[in-house]
């Protein structure tokens, strides 16, 4: 990923609504996020654009995916 | 380097709920209105509020206006001022009602009027007995909150400048507010934004402490910039603590959990909260819950390697129950402390959750600063509202739901004073010379410098020191060695370095930035909290102990003032409390209990 979208990312990870967030995507873009490949990134650059109580949602269980591009990642998520 | 300038009637900074309120009325007035902000306006940390917003509409039982102000007053240990707490609670109805028109979803009785519930320390009769005043949109009153706010902007053409930092404010050499200076994320670059009437909703700084409820957004960037332009910011010793976040990680555990039969325990599983409130046990208020749980600590009945968090136990509760009525706990407890809850019990610590003080306003949301012996004269230009201001309706300790009503009235009231202003025909006062260039010397300070202090560990050791010096119980010496303490760490916040010295989306800048706003946050409150030598509310003293003379160690004689911290000599002033409502007589002084 180039610097620049690599960064808005980050920024769109470390800045959330919601504190749960907050601590869940920073964690794992510095622990998980370089172990994937380029189109599971992108995949989760699209779980990040979510709206927060939807993506909390999503890694708590409370709802799912049946996006196959989507689920590994959650499934990460949710074990980071 | 020319700075590129643009010009609007208003600027808002921030787009959370008091941001978005005060923009429609600037909007609709018709006037040129930008909002700034560092995310997508519904990211913004109104989202996470969930238990709702006070109003005495009365749905489901007699309800009014002077109770709710009377609980007002008493929740703020008198040290609310009766003026703007009059002021707040006879608007609540009408912003409330508004809010439904913007299309916001609240829960509805079955006659389909807007359904409400019991709060803590929300009572009817002059604090008789609970009563049903909160107002929500189920779990996500917040979140509803903003998304009808955010359409109703959208139509009435409110410009947005998403993932914009502001720096610092533009004073001119009479003090007027004349703009911000803002960074855009994306490019890196730094402009002017020249306007009529400044409005800041920046929100909270509960960042400043290690363990915190609020989200990592919550930097206090609004009282960073007013200190920085000399205005002096307004009973910053008063936070409001919860008792349980999950150490570490601060994440809030709803008082639900201990509501369900949650015991506190300490290293040797005692429940210790019996010693302590015999009667109420785990389910006494959230200050004395927090400051047992402190004194567990102090004393080395914490656990764990570093004895310092308790346990919250629901070991003994039926699994079926806890899926059931406490939704989310076990994937909290699993997701930040590594614990299931079902199984083994939850690592807590009291945790800062809001901040009562802020930048000084009047109820009309003008900023108001002391010159010439008036602590009181109004900042030309200068608005603000929500949780970075302090108006001041939460006084020593804010009760639950009204900080979403605090942000409804005071943002809309901040925008109609713009507008009256503006109305009033003030063109743009002329840029002063130099607008740009306090910020543009920070930047290229931190761009610049060699062998100076790491971001990440200057705020940690903020935040250490304040957890450790100014939490939720609070004493003498400690208070003064952390002076000396944020003292030095404020040496290092001034020579912040950082790698990265690229322009487009450079977040290590950005955080640098957040960072010189958090050390004037941090050190206004411990230094006004060294210097308050009374108990008061959420600031709970040691030394001030509840005595006949001094009940609940609260000293109406000597302290029943605010606190005005000048950050720039770092010098600490006060002004009386208005004590004198628009229209009721007086709430007199009375001991804090319930
Ligand atoms: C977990 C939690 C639960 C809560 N629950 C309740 C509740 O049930 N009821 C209740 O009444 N209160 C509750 N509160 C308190 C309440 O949510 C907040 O006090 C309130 O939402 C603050 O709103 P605001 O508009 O002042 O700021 P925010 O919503 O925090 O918005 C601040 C805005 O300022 C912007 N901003 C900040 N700095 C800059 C800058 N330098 N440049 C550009 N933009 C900037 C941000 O991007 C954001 O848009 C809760 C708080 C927490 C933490």
């Amino acid at each position: 990923m180039e610097r620049p979208d690599y960064e808005r990312l980050r920024w769109r990870c470390i800045r959330r609504a919601l504190l749960e967030l907050d601590i869940t995507l920073t964690r794992f873009l510095d622990d998980g996020f370089d172990k994937l490949n380029e189109a599971q990134q992108q995949a989760f650059v699209e779980l990040a654009d979510m709206e927060d109580y939807d993506l909390w949602d999503l890694l708590t269980g409370k709802e799912e995916t049946d996006d196959p591009r989507l689920a590994p990642i959650v499934a990460m998520l949710r074990k980071s | 380097m020319s700075i590129p300038v643009l010009k609007f009637d208003a600027v808002i900074v921030g787009a959370g709920g008091a941001g978005l309120r005060s923009a429609i009325q600037l909007s609709e007035a018709g006037l040129k209105t930008a909002v700034l902000s560092k995310v997508f306006p519904t990211r913004s940390h109104t989202v996470a509020a969930q238990g709702g917003v006070a109003a005495s509409l009365g749905n489901s039982e007699e309800d009014h206006w002077h109770w709710h102000m009377y609980d007002t007053v008493k929740g703020s240990d008198w040290l609310g001022d009766q003026d703007a707490i009059e002021f707040m609670v006879r608007k609540a109805n009408e912003c409330v009602v508004e809010l439904e028109h913007y299309g916001m979803p609240f829960d509805r009785t079955d006659n389909g009027k807007i359904y409400q519930r019991p709060f803590g320390g929300h009572m009817s009769n002059f604090g008789e007995k609970p009563v049903r005043r909160s107002c929500a949109a189920a779990d996500r009153t917040g979140h509803a909150m903003l998304h009808a706010m955010y359409q109703r902007n959208v139509k009435a053409n409110t410009q947005f400048f998403v993932e914009w930092m502001a720096l610092d404010l533009i004073r001119d050499e009479a003090g007027h507010v004349v703009g911000v200076t803002a960074m855009e994320m994306e490019t890196g670059q730094v402009v002017i934004f020249h306007t009529r009437a400044t409005i800041f909703a920046t929100g909270g700084a509960g960042r400043i402490f290690y363990s915190s409820t609020n989200a990592f957004i919550n930097t206090g960037d609004g009282l960073g910039m007013a200190a920085r332009a000399g205005i002096p910011l307004e009973d910053m010793e008063f936070w409001q603590f919860h008792p349980t976040g999950v150490a570490g990680a601060g994440v809030l555990i709803t008082e639900g959990v201990r509501g369900e039969g949650g015991i506190l325990r300490n290293s040797s599983k005692e429940r210790f909260m019996e010693r302590y409130a015999p009667n109420a046990k785990d389910l006494a208020s959230r200050d004395v819950v927090s400051r047992a749980m402190t004194t567990e600590i102090n004393e080395g009945r914490g656990c764990g390697v570093n004895k310092d968090y308790v346990l919250l136990d629901i070991t003994h509760l039926d699994p079926n129950t806890i899926m059931k009525r406490l939704p989310g706990i076990r994937e909290i407890g699993l997701q930040f402390a590594g614990v299931d809850c079902i199984k083994e019990p939850l690592p807590v610590v009291p945790t800062c959750h809001y901040q009562m003080g802020g930048i000084p306003t009047h109820y009309s949301g003008r900023v108001v600063t002391p010159q010439n012996g008036d602590p009181n004269t109004i900042v030309p230009g200068f608005y603000a509202a929500g949780e970075c201001a302090c108006a001041s309706v939460h006084g020593a300790n804010r009760l639950g739901t009204n900080s979403l009503l605090d942000l409804l009235v005071f943002g809309k009231s901040a925008g109609d004073s713009a507008v009256e202003d503006l109305k009033a025909g003030k063109a743009h006062r002329e840029l002063p010379k130099d607008a740009a260039e306090k910020s543009l010397a920070r930047i290229s300070a931190i761009d610049n410098r060699k062998g100076g202090a790491n971001v990440h560990e200057t705020r940690l050791a903020m935040q250490r020191t304040m957890q450790n010096h100014a939490g939720v119980f609070r004493f003498g010496d400690l208070l003064k060695s952390g002076v000396d303490k944020i003292l030095e760490v404020e040496k290092a916040a001034r020579q912040l370095e950082i790698k990265d010295k690229s322009m487009a989306w450079n977040t290590a800048r950005t955080e640098a930035l957040e960072m010189e706003n958090l050390i004037e946050v941090a050190k206004a409150t411990m230094l006004s909290a060294e210097a308050r030598k009374e108990s008061r509310g959420a600031h709970v003293r040691d030394d001030a102990p509840d005595t006949p003379e001094f009940p609940n160690g609260r000293n109406d004689k000597e302290w029943l003032k605010h606190t005005l911290f000048n950050p720039v000599d770092n010098t600490i002033s006060y002004k009386p409390v208005n004590m004198q409502p628009l229209t009721v007589e007086t709430i007199a002084l009375k001991t804090r209990s319930y």
